[in-house]
């Protein structure tokens, strides 16, 4: 249906894709996977036509008898949304905020011109009943801001099949939301593939995704298609070393030396953190929010503890209470016998054991100041040590960088050695603790299973304890000794990882597991044959 | 809507107080004796006890606080002192040259920086965006007064199409009035369209950035369909405030204008005042100036929330 | 790096008056309180190159030391500006949706209804006029306007990690405040400053020409166009001079600003590279 052939483009002379060629047929899911930069949406947008200024394409992508490429804008436009549809990542920011839904998915019925407007309001109406936004509870008067992401990703959803397109392309759906909204998404995607026999372009980082959903599948690698075919067969081939090493990335395992948990170091007792809620009234207060509820749990000196649960269960607050930047509402936190206060009631010598590695590597770093300065940081914390500089050298040689880039500035330096120094920062006043806020889950697998192995080695030296937020079962499973699950402000099972996630016992732990995508057991044991064993 | 619309009403109740506080506190307590502040310092003590009792300056300062507000909200704005009539009357006058000059400017400058701002940046990075930026950045650099006067010298002077100042009065018929009030209201009106034009530009070239924007585009709109249909009302948000703002600069550009044209508005009233040491005027006009203003940002803020649902739910 | 063509034009515009302002304290023309009431109204000549006004003074040395008050006036207020709106700003945001924050903002507010020519109105009114009060009422009336930005620009930086780390390091939010939100909002605190201090320069020229400004004998902008007003038919040139110099001097300080910004926002930056 349709056919993509030496499709190739370059951005300002930059050569962003390279002699790309895939058909797609009907009713067909194609996955399209690669790490960030690969040319992955760039792909996408090229099909769409909605490229960057400064763009040059060559090639064809034929929309039955339409050359995408070469036909007019006029042309093009009278295609884009009506037979092709497309979803983004961040359903965030998706929708105009100040236009209803039923309205947004209207116009793609009225733009195209097939319908006056009440009668794609009545049409909208049953495109959102379709995608499970149901009248009673999600009239067409509603705004975007009035539903969460996985509702608005249903909304876009709606709008991009609204006029049963011949080819819906996905282009990251679900990596922006929770593991138990992206199986439902992804349920919803497949079950329109199937009833409206379009075809599907799911592009992702994530393998196990296409893994489930994919029928075929390409693989891109610097604006190449570096091997495509049967989801299948690919899996258990594996021609292209590239493929092999996402393979292998994303279900690294570091090499763990067991460790058995010392003594009780961090002891967090019935805690209790609740938040006014803001913008309410002078008037009357409303009842405060409870983020987190009677939590009990205890890291031992040198374990590695996991903490899963999906956005807004209470995770993050839990963390600012540990770390004693917020203060308790009921129950205590102990470290090492003493008590966490929040502030500037909190010692020196206590913040000194606790450290932070955050998730977004960009954001974790002050821009103005060289990462030797950065690193030193936490030195507040005590009497500037004289031998200062060459402190920062050891820290920065331990997460595998050299001594001469704390001369360097932040912006130099890519993705993953940035989490590599922020590790260095949370190494420098030699923690018992750190804590590890989804601290991998913005890297490429690739970079991600390096930082994983940094990760364990440092444990291993140091007797460090980790604390390990994540949403990741898979990533848990990795380099957690013993994991709590948290639902809604509490925790709701605990126990060894393995344990817990072989056979969970709590409702929502069997939610989690199943919701998670995993490549086939039969496939991956194939797969690694021609790799290294995984552990 | 109700709800937010009460609470702003609620804000806009204190900004006044507050603002009638500072301007009481300053006329009335910093100069220490007002009465033999208007009077000089060669004034006779018999006159300046007889101003004294005849302005109530005699009672405890809440007290003549409490009587000029319930004053005012009772149209009473005092007498003044020079003039010996009630200020009320004066103001009433000059109010119908100031007050309909300051929106004339208004609608001037939004009804020129749309349309501007919209080609501008619909034609982004081309050779109309370029001549707009170029006019508009001379526009902001422009004073106001200063341009009167270039307008005055070319079309009253060499064309004579219109007359060099003075007001007719609206007595003489709706047309005669907006004629004479034209060219004060485009000096005004002109530098603060470059503004909004570049506000509204900027705007929406940012919008039009935003990801939903890719969406409509994704669902088969062109170009000028998704900044029409999407960019414009979220780019309206920002522009509000500006136009906002403007008004009172509007209101204070009226009050230099007025002087180039020789127009009996507030702003002659104003600088009489002053230089009469009147207080009771200066107090009460500017008062009046301040309460426009307040009233001005209290209808901006209700426009937001027409424009933006997410702040209708807000406080 | 190179500089964008904004910039340098408008740089070289601001730098040829505040020379010319320089130039005035040391050496003019003719000294402004030579009255030669024989030369009244000369048209430009050898030895009065821009001619001279209704009493006879230059034309080009009034102009000169006109921007030395104008200068002063603006420089100063925005300094006020700075120096009372920064940490009013920095504070808000630090203690965000308190009360410390309720009542800075409300604050701000309050002023912002008071546009910059009533604060002058009611000073003149109490204190009589000068230069004095033109800088006292621009200076106000920018303590909002830095305040907003600041607050504006630390929002978004306390949302950021490296904040947190700064708090695990133990930091308190004075220090933070000044070590790591102070430097990354720099940018826009020196884009605003240009800005507010063209916007200076035309509300001296404002304040002045309606007499709540510099009193005679300080030469200024403003007052220079008042004087003139009254010949505008007899010697349109008195009108023209002074008011191209303040459009020349603001135009220069705009495209200054608005080159300053495309220098240093690293969202404009970061696309170029």
């Amino acid at each position: 249906m349709i056919r993509v052939r030496n499709l190739s483009m370059s951005i300002h002379g930059v050569p962003v894709l390279r002699e790309l060629s895939f058909d797609i047929a009907r009713g067909e899911v194609f996955g399209l996977v690669g790490e960030s930069g690969s040319g992955k949406s760039m792909t996408a947008l090229a099909l769409m036509r909605l490229l960057p200024d400064g763009s040059t394409v060559t090639g064809s992508a034929k929309l039955g008898e339409v050359d995408l490429m070469t036909g007019s804008e006029a042309r093009i436009c009278a295609i884009r949304g009506s037979r092709i549809g497309m979803i983004f990542q961040e359903p965030m920011t998706a929708l105009n905020p100040v236009q209803t839904i039923g309205d947004q998915v209207a116009e793609t019925l009225v733009i195209h011109g097939r319908t006056g407007r009440a009668e794609a309001l009545r049409a909208a109406r049953a495109r959102l009943d379709r995608v499970g936004l149901p009248a009673a509870e999600f009239p067409l008067s509603r705004f975007p801001h009035e539903l969460s992401g996985g509702q608005r990703q249903r909304v876009c959803i709606a709008m991009a099949i609204a006029l049963r397109p011949d080819l819906l392309i996905a282009d990251e759906p679900t990596t922006a939301l929770d593991v138990s909204t992206q199986a439902q998404i992804l349920d919803l995607l497949k079950g329109l593939v199937e009833e409206e026999r379009m075809g599907l372009m799911l592009i992702t980082h994530d393998l196990a995704v296409v893994a489930g959903m994919a029928d075929r599948l390409a693989v891109m690698q610097k604006g190449e298609v570096v091997e495509q075919g049967a989801t299948e067969d690919l899996f258990r081939n594996m021609r292209h070393p590239y493929t092999r090493q996402l393979f292998e990335a994303s279900g690294h395992r570091p090499a763990q030396t067991a460790q058995a948990a010392g003594s009780g170091l961090l002891e967090v007792d019935k805690a209790v953190r609740d938040y006014s809620r803001r913008g309410r009234g002078l008037i009357r207060p409303a009842a405060p929010f409870r983020a987190v509820n009677r939590v009990s749990f205890e890291i031992g000196r040198g374990e590695s503890l996991g903490l899963v649960g999906e956005s807004g269960c209470g995770k993050s607050t839990l963390t600012r209470a540990i770390l004693g930047l917020e203060p308790l509402q009921g129950g205590t936190i102990t470290l090492d016998g003493e008590r966490i206060q929040a502030g500037r009631a909190m010692p020196a010598h206590m913040r000194r054991k606790m450290q932070i590695v955050f998730q977004d590597p960009y954001g974790s770093f002050n821009p103005r100041w060289k990462v030797g300065h950065l690193v030193a940081e936490p030195f507040h914390l005590s009497d500037r040590p004289v031998d200062i500089a060459a402190r920062v050298a050891d820290a920065l040689r331990e997460v595998g960088l050299a001594p001469e880039d704390a001369q360097k500035y932040i912006h130099e330096f890519s993705g993953g050695q940035r989490q590599r120094i922020a590790i260095a920062r949370a190494l420098i006043m030699r923690p018992e603790l750190i804590v590890l806020d989804e601290a991998v889950s913005a890297l490429d697998v690739r970079v991600r299973a390096q930082i994983l192995d940094l990760l364990a080695d440092l444990r291993a030296a140091h007797g460090l304890a980790y604390l390990f937020i994540s949403h990741d079962l898979n990533v848990v499973r990795a380099i957690t000794d013993r994991v709590l699950v948290m639902k809604a402000g509490e925790i709701v099972e605990q126990g060894a990882t393995e344990t817990v996630l072989a056979a969970p016992s709590h409702p929502y732990t069997q939610q989690l597991i199943a919701a998670s995508p995993v490549i086939p057991a039969q496939w991956r044991d194939e797969g690694g044959q021609h790799g290294r064993p995984l552990v | 809507m109700l709800r937010f619309a009460a609470t702003r009403l609620l804000s806009l109740t204190l900004s006044l107080v507050a603002a009638s506080l500072v301007i009481f506190t300053v006329i009335q307590v910093v100069p220490g004796d007002p009465a033999s502040f208007m009077l000089g310092m060669n004034a006779q003590p018999e006159t300046v006890a007889a101003l004294r009792e005849d302005l109530g300056l005699n009672a405890p300062l809440s007290a003549r606080y409490l009587d000029w507000v319930g004053g005012m909200l009772s149209g009473d704005f005092g007498r003044s002192y020079t003039y010996r009539v009630p200020v009320a009357e004066l103001i009433r006058d000059r109010l119908w040259v100031s007050l309909p000059l300051a929106v004339y400017a208004l609608i001037l400058s939004t009804v020129i920086a749309f349309p501007v701002g919209l080609i501008a940046a619909a034609r982004r990075g081309k050779p109309a965006d370029f001549t707009i930026m170029g006019a508009t950045q001379l526009g902001i650099a422009v004073p106001n007064f200063w341009f009167a006067m270039l307008l005055v010298l070319f079309f009253a002077v060499n064309l004579r199409w219109f007359s060099a100042g003075g007001f007719p009065g609206w007595e003489a018929g709706l047309l005669p009035a907006l004629k004479a009030l034209t060219l004060p209201a485009v000096a005004l009106a002109l530098p603060q369209a470059s503004i909004l034009a570049r506000v509204m530009r900027s705007a929406l070239i940012e919008t039009l950035g935003q990801d939903y924007i890719r969406t409509a585009r994704a669902k088969g709109l062109n170009r000028r369909q998704a900044l029409i249909r999407h960019a414009l009302r979220n780019a309206l948000i920002p522009v509000l405030t500006i136009i906002g703002l403007q008004f009172s600069f509007l209101l204070a550009g009226a009050i230099i204008i007025e002087n180039v044209f020789y127009l009996p508005g507030l702003g002659r009233l104003i600088f009489q005042g002053i230089t009469q040491r009147d207080l009771i005027v200066v107090e009460s006009v500017v008062m009046l100036l301040v309460f426009a203003v307040i009233v001005v940002t209290f209808l901006v803020d209700i426009a937001y929330a027409v424009v933006d649902p997410r702040l209708r739910h807000r406080r | 790096m190179r500089w964008p063509l904004p910039l340098i034009l408008g740089a070289g515009l601001t730098l040829f008056f505040v020379a010319a302002a320089a130039l005035s304290f040391v050496w003019v023309p003719h000294a402004i309180t030579d009255l030669s009431i024989g030369d009244k109204l000369q048209p430009s000549s050898a030895s009065y190159p821009l001619g001279t006004d209704h009493f006879g003074r230059d034309l080009l040395s009034m102009l000169m030391v006109g921007a030395r008050t104008s200068i002063a006036v603006a420089v100063v207020a925005v300094g006020i500006g700075i120096a009372g709106g920064v940490p009013l700003g920095l504070a808000a945001a630090a203690h965000r949706g308190s009360l410390l924050d309720e009542v800075i903002m409300r604050g701000n507010d309050l002023i912002f209804a008071f546009p910059s020519l009533v604060i002058a109105i009611l000073i003149t009114a109490v204190l009589g006029p000068s230069a004095l009060n033109a800088i006292l009422a621009i200076g106000i009336f920018n303590i909002p306007v830095f305040a907003r930005v600041a607050r504006g620009g630390a929002l978004s930086l306390w949302t950021l990690d490296f904040i947190l780390a700064a708090r695990v390091a133990g930091k308190g939010t004075a220090r933070i405040s000044a070590e790591h939100i102070l430097p990354n909002i720099a940018n826009l605190l020196i884009v605003q400053g240009t800005i507010q201090f063209s916007l200076g320069i035309l509300a001296e020229a404002g304040l002045s020409y309606v007499g709540l400004g510099a009193q005679p004998p300080t030469a200024s902008w403003g007052r220079m166009l008042a004087d003139a007003q009254t010949m505008i038919y007899s010697a349109p040139r008195l009108a023209i001079l002074p008011g191209l110099a303040i459009v020349l001097m603001v135009l220069g300080l705009n495209l200054m600003g608005d080159g300053l910004r495309d220098l240093l926002d690293p969202r404009v930056r970061r696309a170029r590279s």
